[in-house]
């Protein structure tokens, strides 16, 4: 019974969703050309980039010291049974290169400045901010939607270099000092299997689909909310749920288009 | 009135989905005058003040200000003509990660590059105007909503426009804000050579600096003249209207599809005494 209720409820939502999709689209779109409007200021962008940053740095880097050293613990164990554990090195960065670091970053990223986001557009939009500046013919989108899509389109990757960093310094940690591990196999063997175009720019390109994806939906979700205090709360909800499975099935079809 | 018209409404029809706001509003705003509008809640007021600056766009009929036509104008167009007009909100929309002088900035820095030292005097001067310069640096959750009304009166005015829109700005403030604001907003008018558009319910304070007045009603304006005339008037739904009598031609109720018995115990008999 509640699975026959369940087909036409999904069905219902798929269809609920399509013309918000064309509505988000038009509005990533707008968002984007926004740079060329006379009220797109460089200052807001950059200073959007250093809010992003230090609202998720410290967040990240602990986040991901703590991926790598478990990647160090489980690769261990997978690889001694076949006594490859020279090979560990490689394991933890192509794991970190590839996918952890992008998607983890990413879901990071939306829990923490993307929920951020969307509260604050949506509660500017509550308060009429966004129509005081309309009336002050100041365009929103150049001037507040912008910069914030903009900012997390460049603030991902970054984030991501730094998590895959900090990642395979946990590995190290605990694959060497910790499980006895050659060093210098774990960095050579490193050093020789990963390539810069095949795994680093793959997993940078991913950091960047996803910063755009996570801002967008974030930002869309703050532009179309309800304009009360319950709204501003819903957006919120629903902007890190969304964003984080729009992440995860992005990161599918983008790892199937880019499997080499 | 022989002054030229700044804002000119023909035969506007605007709804909200099936709801009709607005069902043929004709109005013709002489340049220079306090023109006050009033309604019943939820009439369509500050929707009509939307449609005049253009930030919604009719159904149908035609809306001009200085001359323009807002429906021909493109985006940039609107834009332009928003520039000389000026906002004061219903409840106030300051932003909110911005002290009090850099509200009042936000316009001029926007448009114009001005040197620092001229754009303080410019805001300053406007922040003195409504008593505030000593709050300049305050933020907005450090004023009180009576503070907060002012320094989004010196916002809307700092452009110097030619229209300024005040939506309700009696409502929730104390006898004594209320007449500071209401000479303010006569002192800025004459000051500036502005036309001023004023969305009240205070009866009194408004017809005490209105120069022409407009009562809208079932989407349609119903009534109107200068603040002597209206009173006069022998229009029923006029004097229901400033009278405040809550029984008359003007309905108090949003209209509703079923009747209230049936509504509230879900279906009623026809004729059934509850
Ligand atoms: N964003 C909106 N979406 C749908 N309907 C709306 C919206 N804004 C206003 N309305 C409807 O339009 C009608 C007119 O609203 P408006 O805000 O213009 O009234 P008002 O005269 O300013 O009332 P008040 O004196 O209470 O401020 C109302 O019936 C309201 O339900
Ligand atoms: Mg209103």
């Amino acid at each position: 019974m509640a699975f026959l209720d369940f087909v036409p409820n999904l069905g219902r939502r798929v269809l609920l969703t399509i013309p918000n999709l064309g509505a988000a689209t038009r509005f990533l779109l707008r968002s984007l050309v926004a740079v060329l409007n006379r009220h797109f200021s460089i200052q807001q962008l950059l200073k959007q980039v250093y809010g992003f940053g230090v609202r998720s740095l410290l967040l990240m880097m602990i986040a991901a010291f703590f991926t790598g050293m478990v990647l160090g613990f489980q690769g261990y164990y997978a690889l001694v049974r076949f006594g490859a554990t020279s090979a560990l090195g490689t394991l933890v960065a192509l794991s970190l290169l590839r996918e952890l670091g992008p998607v983890l970053t990413a879901l990071l990223f939306a829990g923490r400045a993307g929920s951020a986001l969307t509260a604050e557009i949506s509660s500017m939009k509550a308060t009429e901010q966004l129509s005081a500046m309309e009336m002050m013919a100041v365009n929103p989108f150049a001037w507040v939607v912008a910069p914030r899509l903009w900012a997390g389109i460049i603030v991902v990757p970054i984030l991501c270099v730094i998590f895959d960093l900090v990642g395979i310094f946990g590995g190290y940690l605990i694959s060497v000092p910790v499980l006895g591990v050659d060093g210098g196999t774990f960095w050579a063997q490193m050093q020789s299997n990963v390539t810069f175009s095949g795994d680093i720019l793959t997993g940078l390109f991913k950091a960047l689909c996803f910063g755009l994806v996570v801002t967008w939906i974030a930002a869309w979700q703050g532009y179309a909310a309800q304009p009360t205090a319950e709204g501003v709360g819903n957006a919120t909800t629903r902007s890190v749920v969304t964003a984080s499975l729009a992440v995860l099935g992005l990161d599918f079809i983008l790892t199937a288009l880019l499997f080499t | 009135m022989a002054a030229e018209a700044l804002v000119e409404l023909e035969n506007v029809h605007f709804s909200r989905g099936p709801h009709m706001v607005l069902a043929g509003v004709d109005m013709r705003i002489s340049q220079g005058a306090i023109v006050s509008l009033m309604g019943a809640s939820g009439g369509g007021k500050t929707t009509m003040l939307n449609l005049m600056a253009g930030t919604l766009a009719p159904q149908s009929g035609r809306i001009r200000v200085a001359g323009q036509d807002l429906q021909a104008l493109d985006f940039e167009g609107v834009y332009r003509l928003r520039r000389r007009m000026g906002m004061l909100f219903q409840h106030s929309a300051l932003f909110t990660d911005f002290s009090a002088f850099e509200n009042v900035a936000f316009p001029l820095r926007r448009h114009f590059r001005l040197s620092e030292s001229i754009l303080r005097k410019l805001v300053l001067m406007k922040l003195e105007a409504v008593g505030l310069r000593g709050a300049a640096g305050l933020m907005p959750a450090e004023l009180s909503g009576g503070m907060g009304r002012r320094v989004a009166l010196a916002r809307a005015v700092v452009m110097d426009p030619m229209l300024i829109f005040y939506d309700e700005p009696f409502t929730g403030l104390d006898p004594i804000s209320v007449g500071i604001i209401a000479t303010l907003i006569r002192r800025l008018n004459n000051a500036l050579g502005a036309t001023s558009i004023l969305v009240s319910h205070d009866v009194q304070e408004t017809f005490s600096i209105a120069d022409y007045g407009y009562i809208l009603a079932g989407g349609k304006i119903i009534a109107e003249g200068s603040p002597a005339a209206l009173r006069a008037s022998d229009s029923e739904l006029a004097r229901q209207f400033l009278g405040g009598q809550p029984d008359g031609p003007v309905p108090f109720h949003y209209p509703a599809k079923d009747d209230y018995a049936t509504a509230l115990t879900g279906s009623v008999a026809a004729g059934e005494v509850i």
